[in-house]
């Protein structure tokens, strides 16, 4: 570890810079980013698009190489990190996406072991008991052997939700979960996202443009052209 | 063990991919099918035709056999001094010999008129010829000159001579513009060279065939004293003999036979460029189906890319897949291939049957057909960033 006052934190980024492009087309898109989040926050990222919301993410998802500043995920420095030291880090980092991503010939109970599947040393059985679990936990515990097909548009992004959560990450990363659902339902899985994540003493940092569901959120961050400010740190009870 | 071993198992993927896209699986399987059929279509008529062309061949009743240098297969065979058949006998090791007339006469079918080109042997009624006794048992009819038995395996374009026969009925037609009467039949077979064969004494083939000359043979049968060693006999003779005959083992006749039609000829060259046609046109099918399958997925696979599972894991996905197709598009493929091959014995007579070595050696090229477009559609999962779905 770099640092030790540094383990605690699931992220940690200082001066931290992404460019796109070679030449004169190089474009810089974070421009030294400084966050840390604590284990068991929910954080909230907003900002207009085009921001570099989605590269930071990816950065923390350890899914691109760092190219310049420091950047800590779960306690692991990924500046140089090779791409098998990347990977072990993901597998720690339960992911959902704006679309629901899920596998389209998988039902919902195949979708979420394809996450219970990472976890070593457990049993099929295990892991499809852990897939089940975790369907009902979103309320869909009565839709197991629906395809993603058959299901609605809420129902799905709570399969992915199940499905990042079978994993048992350490970390949750969400870009804009409910891009693709009305509001009503939009609440209720970012609620249900929270009280899961908390369960787990998982940390959550969470990419939105919808103003509705801000109050969820322990912190507050966003992003203007690449860089970052704390907008608040809000005070509110669980509920 | 295996128990644990199963419990170490995951969600099927590569199942899932497949059968939850019936249409396209069914199109993979009707391509490896397809060409899998191809492969025993042609391999199985390959070496029918090898097979077929020693039939005759496999039933001699001899441990060696003299031929002219100057014969190349049986479609055309020279003649040689039958003395020097007669030479032979002076080596202790030899027991008897039977000297063997071999060419090709035109038979009248009895029914249609029309004239075929008929296998004729002729050998002295007394001799052994063949291993199995159907000839020996009926080889003192051959004595009247004029009398030949008819091979009943021979192709229907002779004529219904069996029936006829068989009905009690006598059978006479014309061979080499001379009349003959059937007085027996035998079971031997036809042949890619032979369309039928026919069975007469020297004295009736020499009638048959006036211009063969007198002293000449095509074949001389030598039959070896119990504990010789035909190898190094027939070294002997062939030091001893004249350069104007050559001593084969029996095994190394079949073998000189089967040789000519797979080398001399463009006939094994073709049905095995047939087999590699089937083979390629299952590689390009497997490939599109694998390659549009690993396309239509990709944001799946870097999902699971992003998700923590390994490259090396996807890859053996899509291996799997290529591997299942394999396995189910041959069944179909064997079921067929049996079901044509008795197809082909009944309409051709060709002793095509499904031989397990062939039954291997199609599933291996079935097995690397699909897997080495696996391998080749693979690349494609090299697309396949996770950076890129968020």
């Amino acid at each position: 570890m770099k640092a030790s006052t540094a383990t605690s934190a699931v992220i940690r980024a200082s001066a931290l810079c992404h460019s796109y492009g070679k030449g004169s087309m190089r474009r810089r898109v974070l421009q030294g980013i400084d966050v840390e989040i604590q284990p068991g926050e929910v954080v909230l990222l907003t900002g207009p698009s085009g921001c570099g919301k989605t590269t930071l993410l990816t950065l923390i998802g350890a899914l691109r190489s760092v190219q310049e500043g420091q950047l800590d995920v779960l306690g692991v420095p990924l500046r140089g990190a090779n791409a098998g030291q990347r990977r072990r880090v993901r597998e720690r980092i339960g992911m959902i996406f704006q679309g629901h991503n899920l596998l389209r010939c998988l039902t919902a109970e195949q979708n979420v072991q394809m996450g219970a599947d990472l976890l070593p040393g457990r049993s099929y059985d295990a892991r499809r008991g852990l897939a089940r679990e975790w369907l009902r936990a979103v309320g869909l515990g009565d839709q197991l052997r629906k395809l993603p097909h058959d299901l609605s548009g809420g129902q799905k992004q709570r399969v992915a939700i199940a499905r990042a959560l079978a994993a048992q990450p350490e970390l949750l990363l969400a870009d804009e979960p409910t891009a693709a659902l009305d509001g009503r339902t939009g609440r209720e899985v970012v609620e249900l996202l929270r009280r899961l994540a908390r369960e787990q003493g998982c940390g959550v940092l969470m990419v939105t443009h919808d103003p509705r569901i801000l109050d969820v959120a322990d912190r507050l961050l966003e992003m203007e052209d690449g860089l970052m400010q704390e907008v608040s740190v809000l005070q509110k009870t669980a509920g | 063990m295996s128990w644990s071993f199963w419990q170490s198992r995951r969600v099927p993927l590569a199942w899932l991919l497949l059968s939850r896209q019936p249409v396209r699986l069914l199109i993979a399987l009707a391509g490896i099918s397809f060409a899998g059929i191809l492969m025993f279509m042609q391999l199985g008529f390959r070496d029918g035709l090898f097979d077929a062309s020693v039939t005759i061949h496999r039933l001699f009743n001899a441990d060696l056999v003299l031929m002219s240098p100057r014969s190349m297969s049986s479609i055309s065979m020279s003649g040689f001094p039958e003395r020097r058949l007669i030479q032979s006998l002076a080596d202790d090791a030899v027991e008897s010999i039977t000297p063997v007339h071999w060419n090709f006469v035109l038979w009248r079918n009895p029914e249609t008129r029309k004239t075929r080109s008929i296998l004729a042997l002729g050998f002295e009624p007394d001799d052994g010829l063949f291993i199995s006794p159907m000839v020996a048992e009926q080889s003192h009819l051959l004595r009247q000159k004029g009398r030949v038995l008819f091979d009943e395996l021979s192709r229907p374009e002779f004529g219904p001579v069996a029936e006829r026969f068989n009905a009690g009925k006598v059978v006479e037609t014309e061979v080499a513009g001379q009349r003959v009467r059937v007085s027996g039949l035998v079971r031997l077979g036809p042949s890619f060279g032979a369309d039928g064969n026919l069975i007469t004494s020297r004295e009736t083939f020499r009638s048959l065939l006036p211009n063969t000359p007198r002293g000449s043979i095509e074949i001389g049968l030598i039959r070896l004293k119990s504990g010789s060693d035909p190898e190094r006999v027939s070294e002997r003779l062939q030091g001893q003999l004249p350069a104007d005959v050559k001593v084969f083992t029996k095994q190394d006749f079949i073998e000189f036979e089967k040789n000519y039609w797979r080398s001399s000829t463009a006939i094994g060259f073709i049905f095995t460029l047939g087999a590699a046609m089937g083979f390629v046109v299952g590689c390009v099918i497997v490939y599109q189906i694998l390659y549009g399958d690993v396309s239509d997925h990709l944001p799946e696979y870097a999902t699971l890319m992003a998700m923590g599972y390994r490259l090396r894991e996807l890859l053996g996905v899509v291996a799997r897949e290529g591997l299942l197709l394999a396995i189910i598009g041959y069944l179909p493929a064997y079921a067929a291939g049996e079901g044509l091959y008795a197809l082909i014995r009944s309409s051709t007579k060709l002793p095509v049957s499904m031989a397990p070595e062939r039954a291997l050696l199609v599933f291996s090229m079935v097995l690397v057909m699909c897997l080495g477009s696996a391998m080749l559609a693979m690349r494609k999962l090299a697309d396949a960033d996770p950076a890129d779905i968020f």
